[in-house]
């Protein structure tokens, strides 16, 4: 018994020097496979990100483009009330959709990994399905479900549940239907990945060792998920405070999101230091966010992502 | 009821599709007793071990646990615990948390629950690991975690489905003294699963062979080595030849081959092959009627030519007659 433990012991000593020894020798060559992937991050993700910060610090310029003087004016006008009312609303929007996302999405996920091979297809395929045609047209056609005598009216008072049209189209429940709506499936992958590695045995463990069958998915399953499931709420929370084209055409203009202002702010407004100063706060506070989740439920991996 | 019975099955059977995995076992277990299901895969062993766990439902028949039917119980109310054959410690806590998970989910006090993790602990050797995570540990020590996991919660039964099977031979051994030794300790009765024979032999107060979903031959180690009923427990345990002599059909331990110039050689056979195994001498004979026997001897025979006749016999009280299968 003790035998053993020493012999690791010895064992792994010994493994790390000749671990060091080949690392040394190799890491030139390591360095040199990985060097595409710097370079591609570097090129791509760093240098923009910078150049966003940048951005935010500098004046706009009189007809387009910027002024290279520095200034926190950018930063300040955010914390205008206008400003900041949007961003309160485009997070309590995230925040209701990603909500119900989690709600619809953990079991679909969950139940698809549970399900015989056969299952597991059909279900897999009526996620896919809805990628084949562009996002863009599939929300036109929540437009005719949901606008005046929409297909959804025409049902409902076909069935006599209403009796005047509902006027749905350009309300904020037709912006949440439409944000779940497109990123749903994210949820259901990420939840699905983390529940296709369980090793459900586990499960079996915790109800031979007296947990009752709620007891042990709450303490093993949903456990063993969480990474899927946090990688799936960053994965639907940040897109929904940013998918301007979603509030834009089910909403109309009465839902304001972050993610519209930047953008209008970049197109019709011609401001890009302000555009870059609203993202950098967007960016910020998200990722506070996933630092604060993860603090919260105290995973330190999420499901393919870090 | 008969209060020595800590468990009896009756007529248990289980069908997965068409396939009949149990064809109705019976079979009662003492209190205390260490009882090996022994069988190759696929005998239905396992499943037998997730009925009587409630991890799978009989199809017919009953179970009791100390007098109580407990066939169509939940998992979580037998008194009845499971050592996995992938162990199955929960990879997201560390080892205290895995052996103190069963007494926390009967709201036992914190302060008790680290007493008896560090009991169970010191019992299994592992004192000064409680911090570790599962994936931190040897498979010997992921073992032990789980046996100390199961045997925290004083279960009536405890069952072990293979336990040894992921270690290589050296540990092996060793754990099934140690085992022996935990079983001796605790007095709680353990059903233990195997496809290893020696194994069988060298921990159980009494093993049940199976084979196709039936139980062969249920007796202590002793029994089922010189006196197996069937053809199938013969050539299981232990290796037997088995001849047939008329109608009848005897099993002939390897070992009880007689050669050369012992009194009971009356038969004339030849060599067809030798090879060592292991200091063993191994040797197969063919009879005038061309039916095949292998002895093993110890080296002492080592000229024996092959392809050469000898004269071959055994004891008389060396054939036993079994049932055919």
């Amino acid at each position: 018994m003790m035998d053993e433990a020493c012999e690791n012991k010895a064992k792994c000593k010994e493994e790390k020097v000749k671990c060091c020894m080949r690392s040394r020798a190799k890491s030139r060559s390591n360095w040199m496979l990985l060097a595409p992937i710097y370079v591609f991050t570097i090129l791509f993700v760093g240098l923009p990100i910078l150049y966003m910060f940048l951005l935010s610090f500098l004046s706009r310029a009189k007809v387009w483009g910027v002024d290279f003087t520095f200034t926190l004016d950018n930063y300040k006008r955010i914390l205008e009330p206008m400003y900041i009312d949007m961003l309160r609303e485009s997070f309590q929007l995230a925040v209701l959709s990603t909500s119900i996302i989690t709600l619809l999405g953990y079991p679909y996920g969950y139940f698809m990994a549970r399900m015989n091979a056969v299952w597991k297809k059909r279900m897999m395929l009526l996620i896919m399905i809805p990628f084949w045609t562009s996002s863009l047209i599939r929300l036109y056609g929540w437009i005719i479900m949901f606008r005046s005598n929409g297909v959804l009216d025409k049902v409902l008072m076909g069935i006599g549940l209403t009796q005047k049209p509902l006027k749905l189209l350009y309300t904020y429940p037709a912006v949440v239907v439409g944000m779940v709506y497109a990123l749903l499936p994210f949820m259901i992958l990420s939840v699905y990945s983390s529940a296709e590695k369980m090793d459900w045995t586990l499960v079996e463990a915790s109800r031979d060792l007296g947990a009752s069958a709620f007891k042990a998915f709450w303490t093993v399953t949903f456990k063993l998920t969480l990474p899927g499931l946090l990688s799936g709420v960053v994965l639907t929370f940040i897109p929904s405070m940013g998918l301007f084209f979603i509030a834009d055409i089910l909403g109309g203009n009465k839902i304001v999101l972050v993610g519209s202002v930047i953008q209008e702010q970049l197109t019709k407004g011609r401001n890009l230091p302000f555009a870059a100063a609203l993202s950098a706060v967007l960016m910020v506070l998200t990722s506070l966010m996933i630092r604060l989740y993860r603090k919260v439920t105290r995973t330190t991996e999420l499901e393919g992502l870090v | 009821m008969n209060n020595n019975y800590i468990l009896e099955l009756k007529g248990v059977r289980k069908a997965f599709g068409d396939t009949e995995v149990l064809k109705g076992i019976d079979l009662k277990i003492a209190k205390g007793e260490f009882i090996t299901l022994l069988g190759a895969s696929g005998c239905g062993k396992t499943t037998t071990l997730r009925i009587i766990a409630g991890l799978e439902t009989s199809d017919a028949g009953q179970i009791f646990l100390d007098g109580q039917d407990i066939t169509s119980l939940e998992p979580n109310k037998r008194s009845v615990n499971t050592v996995f054959q992938s162990y199955a410690l929960f990879p997201h806590m560390n080892v205290a948390d895995n052996i103190g998970y069963g007494l926390k989910l009967k709201r036992m006090p914190k302060d008790l629950i680290a007493k008896k993790v560090q009991e169970m602990l010191q019992l299994v050797q592992l004192s000064g690991y409680e911090k570790r995570m599962p994936e931190q540990l040897s498979g010997g020590q992921r073992q032990r975690v789980a046996i100390a996991r199961a045997v925290v919660n004083e279960p009536k039964v405890l069952l072990l489905d293979e336990p040894l099977g992921a270690l290589d031979l050296k540990l092996r051994r060793q754990m099934q003294l140690e085992l022996k030794r935990l079983q001796k300790q605790l007095g709680i009765t353990f059903i233990y699963i195997t496809h290893d024979q020696e194994e069988a032999i060298n921990m159980s107060d009494r093993i049940a062979v199976m084979n196709h979903g039936v139980l062969e031959q249920v007796g202590t180690p002793n029994e089922i080595y010189y006196q197996p009923r069937t053809s199938y427990v013969a050539g299981f345990v232990g290796n037997a030849n088995i001849l047939r002599c008329g109608g009848e059909f005897y099993a002939i331990r390897t070992e009880n081959i007689l050669m050369n110039g012992e009194p009971e050689c009356n038969r004339e056979a030849v060599v067809l092959e030798k090879s060592f195994a292991g200091g063993q001498l191994r040797i197969l004979f063919e009879l005038p009627d061309a039916q095949q026997l292998t002895a093993s001897r110890y080296g002492i025979d080592a000229d024996v030519q092959v392809g050469s006749r000898v004269m071959i016999g055994w004891k008389k009280e060396n054939a036993i007659p079994v049932a055919e299968e």
